[in-house]
């Protein structure tokens, strides 16, 4: 009902669930995708993301609810009949076929003449920028490059969707970063809805409009990447969505909450729960050689650095403090005055009352 | 040091050498020099083309000679159409003890000598057999129908002999074939013509065409089965061969036949791998 009242959604799932035996995979997930999005589905492995993606492309079927796509039931219709095309972790491209055929496969499925599905496999080589690419043999193609021909392939049948299995996931760390753009652009530049789903953050929080964060066969929170980032609604998402500092503890009733390990931190929400979990982002922790500079800080210690851990401009500090049991986390700057600090130097923390989320545990 | 090695690589190689010279390589040499000499005379022999001649002028020997090449190929695809569906259940969807299962349950046969399976199948289908009397009770059959001694049981017999050689190779092709790429097949839009058409039997094709070598040569080959299930209607050339050989004591002639036979499967083969686009070395592996 809610979808046949709003077209501009490409996707919607109805209280979808899947069971396989006892255990449901996807427990009653609901979540719509507006048309052009780039919409991911994060979460650890085994949490159901890729139950959910193949039940949206056909190769599995929900135990209940619905799935529609544009609105249209897809319950029931075979995997070679929905609008939808999926990039496969493996890419799982054609190796009989050679790359101009590979694009060309699913025009000549639809019945598309023979030198016309060549036409149009060709102008979209040429629109990934793999132009001459048509004869090659995909054996021979560089990872970036048989990436490429898969989401070809994909597009060049003008989906609704375009689903994405963690596609980046056999590429090294250099070609990871470089595809990340060049799928968003591709994204863009096609205006397709694109599905993606990851179990790492980072290739999330970068190319996505929004993220659905997955645990266990449920939604934890749907959101835009910058909302997961600061306002996560769960430890679940805290914890997993970037880096952070976690404490457990317990609320005395007023903004204060008093750790297990002994310390006391700030927060801005009065907390009376017995047991509660906090988290702090490395990057909202302010790092001094003096007291005095972080003065208007409600969360301030004094404490020693255990190990610096460099990492060009991603470097951070790990820092001993009394009342804490692990070293907190905190980003170093590398255009500070500290960048050129030293195990075991005296260093002073500091962060403000609302860098801090406080969930009850 | 290099003499000790040398002297382990000979030994290493040693009983290959041996079996390829001695078992293999000395006999065709002895059988390609037997098929040239005719006999001019009690005990005197000559070289000459004499016994390829009475090949091509005594319509029996190429009769049956193009007879065997035609039936061999014909029941080397039936046996790949019965194999493959059996392959694909064995190395796509069955799991676990139940593929070790089926693959013991097609490997059985192969526990009891040709011959004896081969009197099997007569039991079944001559003229009191079983079948005949299934038929009969059933009341399709107002007479003892026989089944034996014709091209149906024949092929039959050779199709059920072929069948292991066929399913193995092919099994194994399919087994390495990525389920993400057929499953990519069906995204895209394949039906699962399309799928099989373009998929599955291209990646197969080093299998199909192992399977189909070995097949083809067996039954080529094969003797007690056209003998004992064609009878008199069996016409297979190595009927002949052993004719001339053990018969007509015309071993010269027997040689010949056997070079024969020997181009025929070579040629075919080859003519199978130029036209499936597929080299030896790559089918071999497969097999």
């Amino acid at each position: 009902m809610r979808a046949a009242m709003a077209p501009s959604s490409d996707l919607d799932l109805l209280s979808v669930t899947k069971k396989f035996g006892s255990h449901s995979a996807v427990d009653d997930v609901s979540f719509s995708v507006t048309q052009g999005d780039f919409f991911s589905i994060l979460g650890p492995s085994g949490c159901g993301k890729t139950t959910l993606m193949r039940m949206i492309a056909g190769f599995e079927h929900p135990t209940s609810g619905d799935i529609r796509i544009r609105g249209k039931s897809m319950v029931g219709v075979p995997a070679n009949r929905r609008p939808v095309n999926m990039v496969f972790q493996s890419l799982a491209l054609f190796p009989m076929m050679n790359v101009g055929e590979n694009v060309a496969y699913g025009l000549t499925c639809r019945g598309v003449g023979k030198a016309e599905a060549e036409q149009r496999a060709n102008r979209m080589l040429e629109r990934v920028g793999l132009k001459g690419f048509a004869e090659r043999r995909v054996t021979a193609l560089s990872g970036g490059q048989r990436q490429r021909v898969a989401i070809a392939r994909c597009l060049v049948l003008e989906p609704t969707l375009v689903l994405l299995d963690e596609p980046l996931g056999a590429l090294d760390l250099k070609l990871r970063e470089h595809m990340k753009i060049e799928l968003k652009q591709l994204q863009s530049t096609f205006n397709t809805t694109f599905v993606y789903i990851t179990h790492d953050q980072s290739e999330a929080l970068v190319m996505s409009d929004r993220i659905a964060v997955m645990n266990q066969g449920r939604f934890e929170q749907v959101g835009s990447p910058r909302e997961l980032y600061h306002h996560p609604a769960t430890p679940f998402v805290a914890s997993f969505v970037g880096e952070t500092n976690r404490w457990t503890g317990e609320g005395t009733g007023g903004t204060r909450i008093r750790l297990a390990s002994g310390g006391e931190v700030q927060g801005v929400e009065l907390s009376h729960a017995k047991s509660v979990v906090c988290f702090v982002r490395p990057e909202a922790i302010a790092l001094s050689s003096s007291e005095e500079s972080l003065s208007s800080l409600p969360n301030r210690f004094a404490g020693r650095v255990s190990a610096v851990l460099f990492d060009g401009a991603n470097s951070s500090l790990l820092v001993e403090a009394p009342g804490f049991e692990q070293p907190l986390r905190a980003v170093l700057p590398q255009a500070g005055p500290l960048a050129g600090i030293e195990v075991g130097a005296p260093v002073h923390i500091g962060w403000t009352a609302d860098a801090m989320r406080v969930f009850a545990a | 040091m290099m003499p000790a090695r040398k002297l382990a690589l000979f030994l290493l190689l040693a009983p290959a050498v041996l079996w390829l010279g001695l078992l293999i390589l000395l006999p065709h040499v002895e059988i390609l020099i037997l098929s040239f000499s005719e006999r001019v005379g009690p005990r005197v022999y000559a070289f000459g083309l004499g016994n390829y001649l009475e090949f091509f002028t005594e319509p029996l020997y190429w009769r049956t000679f193009a007879r065997t090449a035609v039936m061999s190929i014909l029941v080397t695809a039936l046996t790949l159409v019965l194999a493959f569906p059996i392959a694909l259940y064995i190395a796509r969807v069955a799991q676990g003890r139940l593929k070790a299962m089926l693959l013991l349950l097609c490997l059985l046969p192969f526990w009891v000598s040709e011959l004896v399976r081969t009197l099997g199948w007569m039991m079944l289908l001559r003229e009191t057999g079983l079948i005949s009397y299934l038929l009969q009770r059933v009341g399709l059959a107002s007479q003892p129908v026989e089944m034996l001694y014709n091209d149906g049981a024949v092929i039959l017999g050779l199709v059920y002999g072929g069948l292991l050689f066929m399913i193995v190779p092919l099994a194994n092709a399919l087994e390495s074939l990525e389920p993400s790429v057929v499953e990519a097949g069906y995204d895209l839009g394949g039906s699962r013509w399309t799928v099989l058409r373009r998929i599955v039997i291209p990646h197969a094709t080093p299998g199909i065409v192992a399977g189909s070598i070995i097949v083809f040569m067996l039954t080529v080959g094969n003797f007690a089965t056209p003998v004992l299930l064609g009878g008199k209607n069996g016409l297979w050339f190595t009927e002949q061969i052993y004719a001339q050989f053990i018969t007509r004591f015309n071993w010269p002639q027997g040689a010949a036949f056997g070079m024969l036979l020997l181009v025929l499967s070579s040629v075919i083969v080859w003519l199978g791998l130029r036209l499936s686009g597929q080299s030896l070395g790559t089918t071999l592996r497969q097999a």
